[in-house]
């Protein structure tokens, strides 16, 4: 096999588990709360600033910054639902769709207005692995690695503990576990924080690779939505593997052609399959 | 209904005395606002009937470029290349319409294929770079004042072109949906199995509504682009236009026929407005201010602004689907 084929290969399984992260967070919310957060790139992208700010402007130390950047967009998350969410609960599942959508005009216009449209980047250049004759970029690993660590995290949450427990009840019958004297409400918001930090999380590997600007969103975003809608929104394995699917798709086909033809490839595969299996890969 | 009609013709007098008033400016946005409120009507044709695509940039994308491309490369003239444009739209229209409505995709699946579907559309324009220059945009070949190329340098023949435009997607909007046609649009919106077991035709009635809109915001789009005389994939395509377009058909009100003229105007009035008030500094004061109008819209008023002048009739849908549960 062709050496670049191959490092090809290695970045989309890389790229695969961070679209996996950041797919598990829209599906945590999807699943549980019934509700798409078509902003969630752009809550990542909040993170990513909040980090550049903390680390190169006010010199605090990566880590510190990250954990409060995942403090930040958890608390985003919790706003969100309570300001937005919470009052448009019963109307059509579409009105909400929408609302998080001004939301994503919002903080994209908001991010231009305060910082501009120029590109940063927090200056940390991590080490380049060589495996043999292929290169290996660190912090493409290590965001492959904290993001399975994530996804872990997040399923022994679910299933080991009370609170876990009744996030997965909820979302398989939200009337009955409300009988049962389940606090929906507490619930909801509990889910709005987790999917807040684990895009707070993914914002902390995404500054890593990439700079960030405002519209930084309207690149990752769309594909993440394909992602939870392939696997079967609100479906986390399935999410899982049609992220490794679709980044796959996004690396080779890079390699073959060009970025955007690769990109329009994933997105032409998404509308294929939306319409032969609605209910994603995974669905029955 | 006298006074009505004699309403309705003393505004279009209005309307077409208004050009040889207005200055140059204002003409400008007038002319902006015909043509954007065309558009977003053509978008609120599916969209009031629960149809809601955030992907309607595809369409105008469609339309735009393919008379640009045929203008340019083969100095076909848009009289023609115009109406190609819309069959692409349509045909695009028809494929995905009837792909998603034959596997019954709806609500926010049916929202996120679309949103696909303009992300595709935007970056095989930006892919095609070599033909459609990419992300830079292009420039139709200018030819002077012609009607041959319809282009224009006095605005008065824009301003009338975009009226009859918006005039004509008005008579579509009224002969799309009225009568029966409206009422089995409706009850699709409520209840698709429902419609169908009264012997609606939910796939004809869906797709006449998909294909009509598209077609309609191709044509658009390229008179958008023949009046600026430059396009992009920014401004025609991709998911920034797509938004917008939902956003003032919403605001203005999607389910009255001149919501989403109302959307236009409020729109670009907002847009000038600040662009004057805070100049190019603040770029992204005025997406600021529709992000959050769009929040407090869905939240406070999801019928939009004509929506407060909606008499009570209307108000019996919810009830009853409340009760349905």
């Amino acid at each position: 096999m062709d050496i670049f084929l191959l490092e090809a290969v290695l970045d989309g399984i890389m790229l695969g588990g961070l679209l996996a992260l950041l797919a598990l967070g829209l599906n945590l919310i999807f699943g549980v709360i019934d509700v798409v957060w078509i902003c969630y790139a752009e809550l990542v992208m909040v993170g990513m600033y909040a980090i550049y700010w903390l680390h190169v402007y006010y010199g605090w130390p990566f880590l510190l910054a990250g954990l409060a950047a995942i403090l930040l967009v958890a608390v985003l998350g919790v706003l969100l639902h309570r300001v937005i969410i919470e009052p448009i609960l019963g109307s059509p599942p579409i009105n909400q769709l929408l609302a998080t959508g001004g939301l994503l005009f919002f903080l994209q216009s908001f991010a231009t207005l305060l910082f501009g449209t120029d590109f940063r980047n927090v200056g940390i250049r991590l080490p380049i692995i060589e495996l043999g004759q292929i290169d290996l970029s660190f912090s493409r690993l290590l965001a492959f690695i904290a993001a399975l660590l994530g996804a872990a995290g997040l399923y022994f949450f679910l299933a080991k503990t009370y609170l876990g427990t009744a996030i997965r009840a909820i979302s398989q019958d939200r009337e009955v576990m409300g009988l049962m004297g389940v606090d929906e409400r507490r619930i909801y918001l509990t889910t709005s924080a987790i999917g807040g930090g684990l895009a707070g999380l993914s914002s902390c590997l995404l500054v890593l690779q990439y700079d960030v600007h405002p519209f930084l969103g309207l690149t990752f975003g769309p594909i993440v939505f394909m992602i939870c809608v392939l696997g079967g929104l609100g479906n986390m394995i399935g999410g899982v593997i049609a992220a490794f699917v679709m980044s796959q798709i996004i690396s080779i086909g890079g390699y073959y052609t060009s970025v955007e033809l690769s990109d329009v490839l994933a997105f032409v595969l998404f509308i294929v399959m939306i319409v032969l299996r609605p209910k994603g890969i995974l669905g029955r | 209904m006298k006074a009505q009609a004699a309403g309705y013709a003393l505004g279009l007098a209005a309307l077409v005395v208004l050009p040889f008033l207005l200055p140059d400016y204002f003409l400008h946005i007038a002319i902006q606002v015909l043509i954007w409120s065309g558009i977003y009507t053509a978008w609120a044709f599916m969209g009031r009937f629960g149809l809601v695509s955030i992907g309607h940039g595809a369409f105008m994308g469609v339309g735009a470029y393919t008379s640009a491309l045929l203008w340019n490369y083969y100095g076909l003239t848009p009289w023609l290349g115009i109406p190609l444009g819309a069959l692409g739209a349509a045909l695009l229209a028809l494929a995905i319409g009837f792909a998603c409505f034959h596997m019954r995709i709806v609500g926010h699946y049916f929202a996120l294929v679309t949103l696909a579907l303009g992300q595709v559309v935007a970056l095989v324009i930006i892919a095609a770079r070599d033909v459609t220059g990419g992300s830079l945009g292009m420039t139709p070949r200018a030819v002077g004042h012609s009607w041959y190329a319809l282009q224009f340098p006095e605005r008065r023949y824009f301003y009338f072109l975009a009226l009859v435009l918006w005039l004509i997607v008005l008579a579509i909007r009224y002969w799309a949906s009225h009568g029966m046609r409206r009422a089995a649009a409706e009850a699709i919106g409520e209840d698709e199995t429902a419609a169908a077991a009264v012997g609606i035709n939910v796939m004809r009635e869906k797709l006449r509504l998909t294909v009509v809109s598209a077609a309609v915001t191709a044509v658009g789009g390229s008179i958008y682009t023949q009046y600026l005389n430059y396009l992009n994939p920014e401004t025609v395509a991709g998911v920034g236009v797509s938004l917008q377009i939902v956003f003032a058909a919403i605001a203005g009100g999607m389910y009255s026929a001149l919501g989403p003229s109302v959307g236009a105007l409020l729109t670009l009035a907002l847009t000038e407005g600040l662009r004057i008030l805070f100049g190019v500094h603040f770029i992204g004061a005025a997406n600021t201010i529709y992000g959050l109008l769009l929040i407090l819209f869905i939240i406070f008023m999801p019928r939009g602004i004509m929506g407060l002048f909606e008499r009570r009739r209307t108000a019996r849908a919810q009830p009853q689907a409340a009760a349905a549960d």
